[in-house]
């Protein structure tokens, strides 16, 4: 059948041209097959049928297997579509329809097998067929459920593919099947060995398809592929039930077992003797079962012994459901290559992931890092400026319905309105605590438990959405294993922007230049002409207006809610504090120390994020104790105090 | 006279700043010294390394007939080993009476414990009045620190490091603000408290140094530049120039 | 010596007598004398609040005096709570277990019976084994020593670890959140084995007092709390009287110079915050049982602010202070919370004080930061010296 395949693959951009010839006389010759099709039968019939050649041949292998070929009472077939009491039918060659009443009509029903063998069939039309769409939708269909039938079409249809893509996936998924189904055991190996290098889920998937194995027990070692021999002694109850249940041993007696069997045989105040008060310890009811079971009241108590003994008899083992050793073992080999493969690409995903997570912390960050590091202000409410940069963009994006415009709209209003709002704080109060900084703290944690209730008065307690921008859904796929979303790309590239933006205020303008001095000496600057005053204002309005910036860029892969800078308020602290204060390297190497830090601990246990955080609070505390002026710490006399 | 404190070859840098420069120098007990020098020249530095605030890079410090090694140990422990220090700007407890602050500084058992279940006793008072009346603060114990004017908080600060009976008093800048008469009471107490003990004195002022009438150090660029009675230190051309800010070659 | 101590500060006995008086005139006025002016309720939160001015009086000693300010005594008080909500909870949920095991014909083994009262503990959090830290639970004496060494021991660690590196200030305040904010998060964990975020339930019920009524058992605790108070008092006011208060309010105002004359500042640090660390233990383990649950939102880093809030607003650096801000604010906070104040209609809003009442609170502590940095306790400044 395969060798008809191949040569019809070769012929069928041609034949079909050449031979112009009607399906229904040869359907005729089958019709007892058409008609009542067995899974034994329909080969032959198929093969036929696909040896001619015709054109029509896939319509009407489609349409069978749909249940939408009839019979006439002539013997004659159609397509045919029910509608009420009437039946429209359509020649099978020429395609003219005509209504008829049903009666006399019948429906053929192949059944689920026969389906199965005449999709089969149809695979190789649909794999040469000339539409893209249906092609790929056939190769797709295989991938999903390969099966050792489809090999041949497929390799058939592999010179034929035009598309390069395709052609590409043909070949791949040949390999896949060949691994799994190919005729001789060195094709199969080659192919396996093949897959080695590629990561892909399928990959791994078809290596473990190959090597799926099934436990078993018995007396002796049992012929065959074995993929190991297992020690009951690692886990004695689980084997022991496995013994039981094949029927090798008698039940456990469990605790439970034990006290059902004492209470159904309790004899006047004691059970096998023992007195009933007394039976408040385990050993005094396996006593009391032990007697029992002298009586043949109960079945013998399997003790630890016992138990041991009838797991020393017996050997537990895996056996391949591949008995050929050779490809078990080129695929247990090719696995181990492709799972370190994939334990590199897991670190460098885990790596991608700590990289986005520090991009996030320092936005978070930066802007602390200059109210607190180069003013000395601590801002508790600096979350809360994180907030509202949120908070103002999805307002914005009530306004502007285009979401691309609304970010970009965004990012100034918040940076703005957050400004704004810094420099009305400093004015106010911040400006009359200089030198008091344990109030400062306290009071701007008033005006951050207020904001975050005024946030939650106006906008609710539920979470609001800040969707991001068509573009920016998705995710970057390296490989299966190693991918990143946009949305996180887009806030490293912006944490990078701010970083340079920040370093060139500082370093590059009049600005950065009076902020400095300010820092380092404010009598001194005043007399110079500098109005510490305006400067003070002006830095605290910059880091607030930061923080509204990366209000937005959180909102937009997090959830914007009252309390969202509460949640990043002190890991943004922890920054700052590790990586040094006063110093925007320092903020980086802090951010990038605890976003790589937390994916690590994360990793190690993916199941538990808060203990994630715990273990990394833990170390910073820890960390502390060793560098307490941070990562990049400023020495001599000015970091004294 | 025996050697109280032996600084030898210290050398302390800061972000690539030589502040202390192979400094060497010694105290006897009792000595009065003045130690001058132009700004930068180390002496707060100098005395952070004594009291262990600065740890230095190298060299030695050895204190006591017992030679023991001051490096290593904390600030109050080196104060417990009898070196007191009197800071440029007056720091005294201000929320609290002079009584009150110069009995925490009063030498007794410094352990919490100790501190905790103290009782006041009539030696410790007798103590007190006896330092209150040597700088001149008798009338005034009862009063809050902060409401001292400048010269007299510098006396109990000078006052609380007696109390701790120091065998080595570092007292950076006493004068430092005070007017004519506050100078010569303040000379009067170094010079009685030198008769004692060690008295090292940082100081800017020309004539206040004058009036101790002492041995002088003059530190440049974190190490000695010369040492001798003022006249003659003064008559030196090197200091001359460091003090006029000549360019020396 | 105490007489000594007693006559240089009159207001001890002064805060005493006013603490006397109340609690008699509380419990006279309770429903177990009959008269019921005051509802079970409210004596329970009266007695909450006595335990809070209790720890707000060692965070005042802790931050007024010597000038550290924790943002993780809450913890610490939350600690005390879990100690004692252990002990109280096992020894309940025994006596049910017990209770129903009764009528069983075979009596059941010990390992029966703590797998059933596992099973009803840690059955919420999907479980049923007795957790390493509850070892000690069915020992009351033994939890009673839980309430003290936990927090102690973990102040005296934390404590040493940050003093030693000479951490102070603010990083000193931050460093406590992330303790505070590591705890929280660890008993978050359904696997901490103190029931995740359940927390410990049902604590106002006290094992082997069934039959008592909860107004007798509000009452008691009541008294007991203000016994507590009354004793932390003394003994607070005792500790920063005399020279151990010259010193810790030298380390606030100026460390540097109280290290040069020869005090071991870390140590003096480190018993402060501990011996504090230890009474805010036991405030807890007297407020939770009259609140009857226990949570780790309790412990979460923002009450632990809102304790300096009430010692900000009281007036620090006097333990008085401490008391007044505590009750002030607490009982304030639980009369707009729970809508016992009258809404403001404003025509075009009505400001409902649910809403509104922590950015009122939030205001007026920036003010009092501002404009009045002692507090409410600053105006009895005014009373001693007009006269």
């Amino acid at each position: 059948m395969r060798a008809i395949f191949l040569a019809f693959a070769v012929l069928c951009g041609t034949c079909i041209k050449v031979q112009a010839q009607d399906l229904q006389p040869l359907l005729q010759t089958h019709a007892e097959e058409v008609a009542k099709p067995s899974r034994r039968s329909v080969g032959v019939m198929l093969d036929d049928l696909v040896a001619s050649g015709l054109p029509q041949v896939p319509r009407f292998l489609e349409q069978w297997a749909g249940r939408s070929v009839w019979q006439g009472p002539d013997g004659v077939f159609f397509f045919g579509t029910e509608d009420g009491d009437t039946l429209v039918l359509e020649d099978v060659d020429s395609g003219e329809t005509r209504t008829v009443p049903d009666d006399g009509y019948t429906q053929l029903r192949p059944n689920g097998g026969v389906r199965r063998v005449i999709g089969t069939a149809l695979v190789q039309f649909q794999l040469a067929d000339p539409d893209i769409a249906r092609r790929q939708s056939a190769v797709e269909s295989i991938a999903r459920r390969p099966a050792a039938d489809q090999l041949a079409p497929l390799v058939a249809s592999i010179d034929g593919e035009a598309d390069e893509e395709l052609r590409a996936r043909k070949i791949q998924l040949a390999n896949f099947l060949t691994a799994r189904f190919g005729e001789t055991a060195e094709a199969r190996i080659e192919a396996i060995n093949s897959l080695a290098a590629d990561t892909s889920v399928e990959a791994r998937s078809v290596l473990n398809q190959i090597l799926t194995r099934d436990t078993g027990v018995a007396s002796t070692e049992p012929e065959g592929n074995i993929a190991r021999i297992l020690d009951p002694m690692e886990a004695p109850d689980d084997f022991y039930a496995e013994l039981v249940e094949a029927g090798f041993a008698p039940a456990q007696t469990g605790p439970a077992t034990i006290r059902a069997a004492l209470e159904a045989n309790i004899d006047g105040g004691t059970v096998g003797g023992v007195p009933l008060a007394q039976l408040s310890t385990d050993a005094a009811r396996e006593r009391a079962y032990a007697a029992l079971a002298r009586d043949g009241l109960a079945p013998p108590l399997v003790t630890q012994t016992t138990r041991d003994a009838a797991l020393a008899a017996f050997v537990f083992y895996e056996l391949y459901d591949e008995d050929n050793a050779a490809i078990t073992e080129a695929a247990e080999a090719a696995l181990a290559s492709v799972e370190q493969r994939v334990a590199f690409a897991q670190a460098a995903d885990l790596a991608l992931d700590g990289l986005s997570l520090a991009s996030i912390y320092f936005l978070a960050a930066i802007g602390l890092a200059i109210t607190f590091g180069v003013m000395g202000v601590i801002n508790m409410a600096h979350g809360e400026f994180i907030m509202m940069g949120a908070y103002t963009g999805y307002v914005i994006q009530l306004f502007i319905p285009d979401y691309t415009i609304a970010i970009l709209v965004a990012l100034p209003v918040a940076f703005a309105v957050t400004f704004a709002a810094g420099v009305t704080m400093e004015r106010l109060v911040i400006r009359h605590l200089y030198h008091r900084p344990l109030e400062t703290l306290l009071a701007t944690f008033g005006i951050s438990i207020a904001l975050q209730q005024l946030a939650k008065n106006i906008f609710g307690t539920q979470a609001r959405p800040l969707t991001s921008p068509d573009w920016l859904s998705g995710a970057w796929v390296i490989s299966d294993v190693i991918q990143i979303s946009y949305i996180r790309i887009a806030i490293f590239v912006l944490a990078l922007l701010f970083l340079a933006l920040i370093l060139f205020v500082l370093k590059r303008t009049r600005l950065g230049l009076e902020v400095r001095a300010v820092t380092q000496n404010p009598g001194m600057a005043a007399s110079m002409g500098i109005n510490p005053d305006r400067i003070n204002m002006l830095t605290f309005g910059l880091g607030s207006g930061i923080a509204g910036i990366a209000g937005v860029a959180i909102g937009l892969y997090a959830k914007v809610t009252s309390e969202m800078g509460a949640d990043y308020i002190v890991q943004s602290f922890m920054t700052v504090v590790v990586g040094g204060v006063g110093n925007v390297w320092g903020t980086l190497a802090g951010a990038s120390l605890i976003g790589f830090l937390q994916k690590g601990i994360e990793w190690l246990n993916p199941s538990n994020t808060l203990a994630a955080q715990t273990y990394m609070i833990l170390f910073i505390i820890l960390f502390i104790q060793f560098r307490p002026k941070g990562i990049v710490a400023l020495k001599g006399r000015a970091a004294a105090d | 006279m025996a050697m109280l404190l032996e600084v030898s070859g210290v050398s302390v840098s800061f972000d690539g700043f030589r502040a202390i420069n192979n400094l060497s120098i010694n105290f006897a007990e009792p000595e009065l010294r003045a130690i001058i020098g132009p700004n930068g020249a180390g002496k707060t530095t100098f005395m952070d390394i004594v009291t262990g605030k600065t740890k230095p890079d190298e060299g030695t410090v050895i204190w006591g007939e017992r030679n023991i090694s001051l490096l290593g140990m904390s600030e109050s422990q080196i104060a417990m080993e009898g070196i007191g220090r009197k800071f440029q700007k007056p720091t005294v407890f201000e929320a609290q009476t002079v009584r009150q602050n110069l009995a925490l500084a009063l030498h007794n058992p410094r352990g919490p414990f100790a501190v905790l279940t103290h009782r006041r006793t009539a030696k410790n008072a007798a103590r007190i009045e006896a330092i209150a009346d040597e700088i001149g603060l008798t009338g005034s114990l009862t009063r809050t620190a902060g409401e001292l004017s400048h010269g007299q908080k510098q006396w109990l600060e000078i006052g609380m490091l007696l109390a701790q009976e120091p065998r080595l008093l570092l007292v950076d800048e006493p004068a430092a603000g005070m007017t004519v008469e506050e100078r010569e009471k303040t000379t009067d107490i170094l010079r009685r408290a030198a008769k004692t003990r060690a008295v090292v004195v940082v100081e800017h002022d020309m004539e206040f140094v004058r009036r101790l009438g002492c041995k002088v150090t003059v530190l440049h660029e974190g190490s000695v530049l010369a040492e001798g009675s003022l006249d003659h230190v003064t008559s030196n051309q090197t200091v001359i120039d460091v003090y006029l800010g000549r360019a020396h070659a | 010596m105490r007489q000594g101590f007693l006559y240089q500060n009159p207001s001890v006995l002064w805060f005493l007598a006013a603490l006397g008086l109340f609690t008699v005139s509380v419990v006279m006025l309770s429903e177990v004398t009959g008269v019921a002016v005051v509802s079970t309720s409210f004596v329970k939160t009266l007695g909450k609040t006595l335990c809070l001015c209790l720890v707000a009086i060692a965070m005042d000693v802790v931050w007024g005096y010597c000038g550290i300010l924790s943002l993780g005594h809450f913890a610490f008080f939350g600690i005390g709570g879990y100690a004692i909500g252990m002990w109280l909870m096992y020894a309940r949920t025994e006596m049910i277990v017990l209770g129903s095991l009764e009528g069983q014909v075979i009596p059941p083994t010990p390992q029966e019976v703590s797998d059933a009262i596992g099973n009803q503990i840690f059955g919420v959090v999907g479980s049923s084994e007795f957790p390493l830290i509850w070892a000690f639970a069915d020992s009351l004496f033994l939890q009673l020593l839980m309430v003290v060494l936990v927090p102690g021991l973990l102040a005296l660690v934390f404590g040493w670890l940050a003093f030693r590196s000479r951490v102070t200030g603010v990083y000193l305040s931050i460093l406590t959140q992330a303790m505070t904010l590591a705890l929280s998060l660890y008993l978050f964990q359904n696997d901490s084995g103190l029931r995740g975020n359940n927390g410990l339930s049902g604590l106002q019920n006290i094992p082997g007092f069934e039959a008592t009524s909860q107004a007798a058992i509000s009452v008691v605790f009541f008294v007991a709390s203000a016994v507590a108070l009354g004793a932390g008092y003394v003994f607070f006011a005792w500790v920063v009287s005399g020279k151990m208060g010259s010193v810790i309010k030298g380390i606030r105002d100026n460390e540097a110079r109280v290290r040069f004359l020869g005090y071991h500042v870390e140590s003096y640090k480190l018993f402060v915050f501990t011996i504090t660390a230890v009474v805010s233990g036991l405030a807890g383990a007297l407020y939770y049982p009259q609140a009857g649950i226990i949570n780790p939102g309790e412990i979460a880093p923002i009450a632990s602010i809102y304790l300096a809030v009430w010692v900000a607003i009281g007036g620090r650096g006097r333990l008085y202070g401490a008391v007044i801000g505590a009750a002030f604010v607490s009982l304030l906070s639980s009369w707009f919370t729970g809508g016992g104040a009258p809404d403001i209609p404003l025509g075009f809003y009505t400001i409902q004080w649910t809403d509104w009442w922590l950015v009122l609170l939030g205001v007026s502590f920036v003010a009092v930061t501002l404009f009045f940095p002692k507090g409410i306790g600053g105006l009895f400044d005014y009373l001693v010296r007009k006269p």
